[in-house]
Parts: structure tokens; C-alpha cells; sequence
């Protein structure tokens, strides 16, 4: 193990793992986003909207987010949409994401009984007052622990973002390997980089879980 | 009206060679799901073990692999290991080493779980109505464990064939590199065939994946 050629190289992986959390969180939070109103949209049996958010659901759960980047950065251009690397991954990640976030916060909002939602409309509430403070809340608490998994997958799928030719880890160290020809050193740096990132989330999420339930209803 | 690559698509034999591609990457993740699963039973099964020197072995495999990126382990086989042990792997055989090892510990995640969840009370009622170790598993456990098991593992499979889509990182010849080499052949030809060529690989990939997916819910729903 060469370690001059690891501290050398820190800076490099440091500004690549910036933009892979930079890219990455951008992502889920539109991703969060998109999850939040289909599922809105679904529990609440829009139609049209209802349908259409369904067919996006499959579509983008169904598929590999590599692909869906080819597609974006590769395909797009030939029809006129520019597209700009960075972009390109962060709508990859809103794009794949959505629907798993979806899919949480709806099996959140389905664990919600619909007494509470007729005892708050029977208090004189509105349907939008009683899905801001008597139903998201709750239905957000319950989905916490699939949330932040969630957010742990969308984090690790981040790696395919060389294959758009965007700097981050995998690329720099596929880079450096291809450079110096020092395997073991840029393979190991790639590993602590990606448990630096990954692992307080993930420790973050098992925290959260456990404080959460307190959350429960009657347990 | 340029073309969009459509035509690239039928011209020749385009077609059944990204279908031939489809089916490298889809052999790849059949060949890992047939090995993994019951190694993965396996494993699940031990963990419930009371054994605390097995469980922080495992607790650390699972932990590690369940925490990497697929991408990284690919290259950890790939470049690593190769550079390391001095041996020689082709992609195909590191894609599938390493789609044994996360399929295992996705796997044993979903057993442990599975077998977990059952309440105390149904191992000591069997015990009180005189059920051996052996009884207790064949009439109560396995059957009610089965049942949750088979759509969530339908799922991992899926979860396996979309991620076989990164083996193109480490150089195997799968859908989207042939999808490539069709791109770059018809360069001057149609320009923007990429368009088409991807929107397909992309179909392709819905194809393969969304029946299973089907299956899996339709199996949550039955079995639920």
C-alpha cells in the first residue's frame, strides 16, 4: 500500500465524493418531491392523474437507472433537449427515485385509518387541512425507516453517474487506476470514501427508526 | 423528418443482436439468482442462530456488501482481487461472483427477517402440543415462511436483472453495449440513432422486468 500516493490523491477523491452527495442529495429531494404528490395524487384517486402517475411508477421502477441516464444524456440531445451532465443525473436519480419514494409514503398514508381523515373532516376541517396536520404527519413518521433506505439505495445507485462522464468516485478511481496503474490503493480509497458517505446515513436511519416508534399509536 | 434510429433497429440483424445482448445480461442474473437463493436460505437460517460468533460474521458480510454500491464490488472483483491474487477473471465470471455474494446477502436479509417475525407464542404452542424441532419447522414455519418469502424474492429478482445492467462498466458485452456498437456503426448514416437505439434498450429492459414485477404483486396480494 502506497500511502504517499493515497494522501496525494485525497483532494481528488474528497471533490469527487462533494459531487457525488451534491448530485445525489439534489436528486432525492426531487425525487422526495415527486414521491410526496404521486402519492397524494394515488391515495387521494385523482383521475387521469391517478393513471398516469401509475404508468410512471412501473415504467421507472422497472428499469435500470444506467439506462434511463443513457437515455437521458445520449438520446435526448439527437432530439433537440440539451443536456448537461450534471443535470442529466441529478433527473436520473428524481426520475428512479420517485417512485420508491412513492410507494413509502403511500404504504405511510394507507397505515393511517380513514377514521382519522373522517373525524377530521366531521371537526370541520377541509380535505387539504386534514391531509397537512392529521395525515401526512403521521403517515411520514411511519415511513421513516423505508425512507431512509430508501435514500441509502439512491445514494449507491449515484455510482453509474461515470458512465455520463461525470467526476465522481467511480470515475476517479477507474481514472487513477488507468493513470498509475495503483489498483490497490484506489480501490481502497473508493471503499472509504463510499463508507464515509454511506455509513452515517446509514447509522442516522437505524437511529431514527428506534426514536420513531414512539411515534406508534397504541403499541 | 430525421431519423431517429427506428430504422437502424430493423435494418439487418440489429435487432436480434440487442436481443442477444438482453439475454447475456439476463443469463448473467438467472445464473446468480439459481445460485444465490439457496445459499442465501441457508445463511438466513443460520443467523437466527444463537451463535454470537456466526452472527457477527455474518453481521459483517451482510453489512458490507448490503452498504457498497454494486458498482464498487464489481470493480473490487474485476480490478481488485485480479491485481491482488494475481488471478484471472473475465467479466462474466466477476459479474457473477459478485451477484452471488449481494444476491446471498440480500437473500439471507429477507429469510432472517422472514423468520424472525414469527411470534414467540407459535414455537411455544408446537412445543406444548408435543411437536418436535423437526415437525415444528415441516408443518409451521416453513409453510407460513414460503408464503412471505416467494414475493419478495420475486422482487430481488428483478432487483438482480436491473442491476445487471452496470456489467457493462467492467467490459462484458451486454444489451447496452451492443446498443453502442449499433449507435457507433450507423454514425454517419443516422446520426441520431441514438435516441431510438436507447428507447429501446430502455423498452427492452420494462419488458423483461415488469411481468416478474407483476408477479411478485399479484403474489403479495394473494398471499398477503
Amino acid at each position: 500500500m502506497d500511502w504517499n500516493f493515497i494522501y496525494r490523491n485525497l483532494p481528488l477523491f474528497g471533490k469527487a465524493a462533494l459531487l457525488t452527495v451534491k448530485i445525489g442529495m439534489a436528486g432525492i429531494i426531487l425525487a422526495i418531491l415527486l414521491g410526496l404528490i404521486c402519492a397524494v395524487i394515488r391515495h387521494l384517486r385523482i383521475p387521469v392523474l391517478r393513471e398516469i402517475t401509475s404508468f410512471y411508477i412501473e415504467v421507472s421502477r422497472n428499469t435500470p437507472l444506467l439506462v434511463q441516464l443513457f437515455f437521458l444524456y445520449y438520446g435526448l440531445p439527437k432530439i433537440g433537449v440539451p443536456t448537461d451532465a450534471g443535470i442529466c443525473g441529478m433527473a436520473g436519480i428524481a426520475f428512479l427515485g420517485g417512485s420508491y419514494m412513492s410507494e413509502t409514503f403511500r404504504s405511510g398514508l394507507e397505515s393511517i385509518e380513514s377514521v382519522q381523515t373522517e373525524s377530521a373532516l366531521s371537526l370541520g376541517m377541509n380535505r387539504f387541512e386534514a391531509m397537512c396536520y392529521v395525515v401526512l404527519p403521521q403517515a411520514v413518521s411511519v415511513s421513516v425507516p423505508a425512507f431512509m433506505a430508501n435514500i441509502i439505495f439512491l445514494l449507491k445507485e449515484t455510482s453509474v453517474f461515470s458512465a455520463i462522464s461525470l467526476m465522481d468516485l467511480m470515475f476517479t478511481a477507474k481514472d487513477l487506476i488507468g493513470l498509475y496503474y495503483k489498483t490497490t490503493e484506489s480501490l481502497f480509497m473508493l471503499v472509504v470514501f463510499y463508507l464515509l458517505i454511506l455509513l452515517p446515513i446509514s447509522l442516522l436511519g437505524s437511529l431514527l427508526e428506534r426514536r420513531m416508534r414512539y411515534a406508534g399509536f397504541g403499541d | 423528418m430525421p431519423d431517429l434510429g427506428i430504422s437502424v433497429l430493423f435494418k439487418g440483424k440489429n435487432l436480434p443482436r440487442l436481443l442477444g445482448g438482453l439475454w447475456a445480461a439476463l443469463r448473467i442474473s438467472l445464473i446468480s439468482v439459481v445460485i444465490s437463493f439457496p445459499l442465501g436460505i441457508l445463511l438466513g437460517a443460520l443467523m437466527t442462530l444463537k451463535n454470537p460468533f456466526v452472527k457477527a460474521a455474518m453481521r459483517i458480510y451482510l453489512e458490507f456488501i448490503r452498504i457498497m454500491p454494486q458498482m464498487v464490488l464489481l470493480f473490487l472483483f474485476y480490478f481488485g482481487t485480479t491485481r491482488a491474487f494475481g488471478w484471472d477473471l473475465t467479466g462474466e465470471t466477476a459479474s457473477v461472483i459478485v451477484f452471488v455474494l449481494w444476491g446471498t446477502a440480500e437473500m439471507s436479509d429477507l429469510v432472517r427477517g422472514c423468520l424472525i417475525s414469527f411470534p414467540a407464542h407459535q414455537y411455544e404452542t408446537s412445543e406444548a402440543l408435543g411437536l418436535g424441532k423437526a415437525q415444528l419447522y415441516r408443518y409451521i414455519i416453513i409453510p407460513q415462511a414460503v408464503r412471505r418469502l416467494i414475493p419478495l424474492s420475486v422482487n430481488l429478482v428483478t432487483r438482480m436483472i436491473k442491476t445487471t445492467s452496470l456489467i457493462l462498466m467492467i467490459g462484458v458485452v451486454e444489451i447496452l453495449k451492443v446498443a453502442q456498437q449499433i449507435i457507433e456503426a450507423n454514425r454517419t448514416a443516422s446520426p441520431n440513432a441514438a435516441f431510438g437505439v436507447y428507447l429501446a434498450v430502455f423498452f427492452l429492459y420494462f419488458i423483461a422486468c415488469w411481468p416478474i414485477s407483476m408477479l411478485a404483486q399479484y403474489l403479495e396480494r394473494k398471499w398477503g
